[in-house]
């Protein structure tokens, strides 16, 4: 029965022919089955495969450059940033030399100021100093009249005036 | 289980009718399949798109394994429509087979050994196409005589054994595998209760294993269909 069915047996079987036609047949099956399936299976298929290749390229290519405009945008941003910082670094530090340069301005104008104050203040106590001894002075010599004619008003004896008289005169003698 | 082929004579020709139609429903089965998969084509792909889409690059995968891409690109959907087309007829044969008139209609197509090696015939007819198209007649007559003169009866040979033990190879398999499934069902099963009952697992079993062996008889087939390609398209040998 194994035997029977094998291989070419079959065909022995029947009637010591080949099925040629069945060659034929699946011949043209396949080739048309290759035709139909390329136009309308297979092509379809691959052009989408090839799209989605060329999709994705592109979509890296794009990734990529975006990534090197992101690095180059971010360099900017620091070199800006550094900038900056140098500027505000720099102000600073003018604005800090200004101030100290101001006050030693200010302490110089002021250390001047009070200077020149104290000398007019001196030269004032002095003139008044002056003026005062003046006015005393001729207040001591209204007073030693008044003293004087207050004394002469009373009785004198000739001595007592003699006596005040010398002495009034000594005292001013001493005193010129 | 030997059955009688329904055959008739059309035209001087021999035809298998039973032949004829599996041919043609295996076709069809691979032409359905591959076209509604592939009838709403996405950027994203779902489902049968993802399937199919992982069959082109695994048969890509076999032709980079033994050639260029540069020359192997064009074999690309041949080597789909084969892959698919002898797995789909591979398939046929395994969940039952048809008797009219104590006739067998319904098996596998490639359990016959004439459309086996007609498909054989048919790949090795390609290569030697391609590569007299490829090399030019004589880089083509060239590769009978490298990598030595002496060869050349050798080379002979091997064209003829190479495309006998591809189409035989394939066919005895699958062959193989059907007759026994045939015992199993129509032989063991009607010993009585026993033989039913021992039938089944056994059935179980040895489908399990041809589906096993006709997915590889469909990869052995595609890849040693670019083996024969690649010998006689590729400029490396």
């Amino acid at each position: 029965m194994l035997t029977n069915s094998f291989v070419l047996a079959t065909a022995a079987e029947g009637g010591g022919h080949i099925n040629t036609g069945d060659i034929f047949f699946q011949l043209i099956v396949f080739i048309i089955l290759l035709a139909l399936l390329k136009k309308f299976a297979w092509g379809p298929l691959m052009g989408i495969m090839k799209t989605r290749e060329e999709h994705i390229g592109n979509e890296i290519s794009a990734a990529e450059n975006s990534r090197l405009e992101a690095e180059k945008i971010l360099q900017e941003q620091r070199n800006l940033l550094k900038e900056a910082r140098t500027d505000a670094q720099n102000l600073i530090e003018a604005a800090k030399k200004q101030g100290e340069l101001q006050r030693e301005e200010i302490v110089a104008a002021s250390r001047t100021e009070s200077e020149r104050i104290k000398e007019a203040a001196k030269l004032e106590i002095e003139q008044q100093k002056e003026k005062a001894v003046a006015a005393i002075r001729e207040q001591v010599a209204s007073l030693s009249v008044l003293i004087a004619s207050k004394v002469i008003e009373k009785e004198l004896t000739a001595a007592d005036q003699d006596q005040l008289i010398n002495e009034y005169i000594k005292e001013a003698g001493e005193e010129r | 289980m030997h059955h009688e082929v329904p055959e008739f004579e059309f035209m001087g020709l021999w035809f298998n009718g039973a032949n004829m139609l599996m041919i043609s429903v295996a076709s069809l089965i691979v032409f359905l399949i591959a076209v509604l998969s592939t009838r709403k084509l996405a950027m994203k792909p779902t489902g049968m798109q993802n399937f199919f889409e992982w069959v082109m690059d695994f048969v890509k995968g076999i032709i980079n394994s033994t050639m260029d891409w540069k020359e192997g690109g064009r074999f690309h959907i041949l080597g789909i429509t084969l892959i698919m087309y002898v797995f789909v007829s591979n398939m046929l044969g395994l969940p039952f087979a048809i008797v009219v008139d104590e006739k067998l209609w319904w098996k596998s197509p490639t359990a016959d050994p004439i459309i086996t090696l007609t498909l054989a015939v048919m790949v090795l007819a390609l290569s030697h196409y391609y590569g007299v198209k490829l090399k030019g007649v004589k880089g083509y007559a060239e590769g009978f005589f490298s990598p030595m003169k002496f060869l050349f009866p050798l080379k002979i040979i091997e064209e003829f054994a190479n495309t006998l033990t591809l189409g035989l190879r394939l066919y005895g398999n699958i062959y193989a595998g059907e007759l026994l499934l045939s015992l199993l069902a129509t032989g063991l099963a009607h010993q009585g209760i026993v033989g039913t009952i021992a039938a089944i697992p056994l059935t179980l079993v040895w489908q399990g294993f041809s589906i096993f062996v006709g997915t590889i008889q469909a990869y052995i087939f595609t890849m040693l269909t670019m083996v024969y390609l690649a010998h006689k398209v590729s400029h490396d040998h």
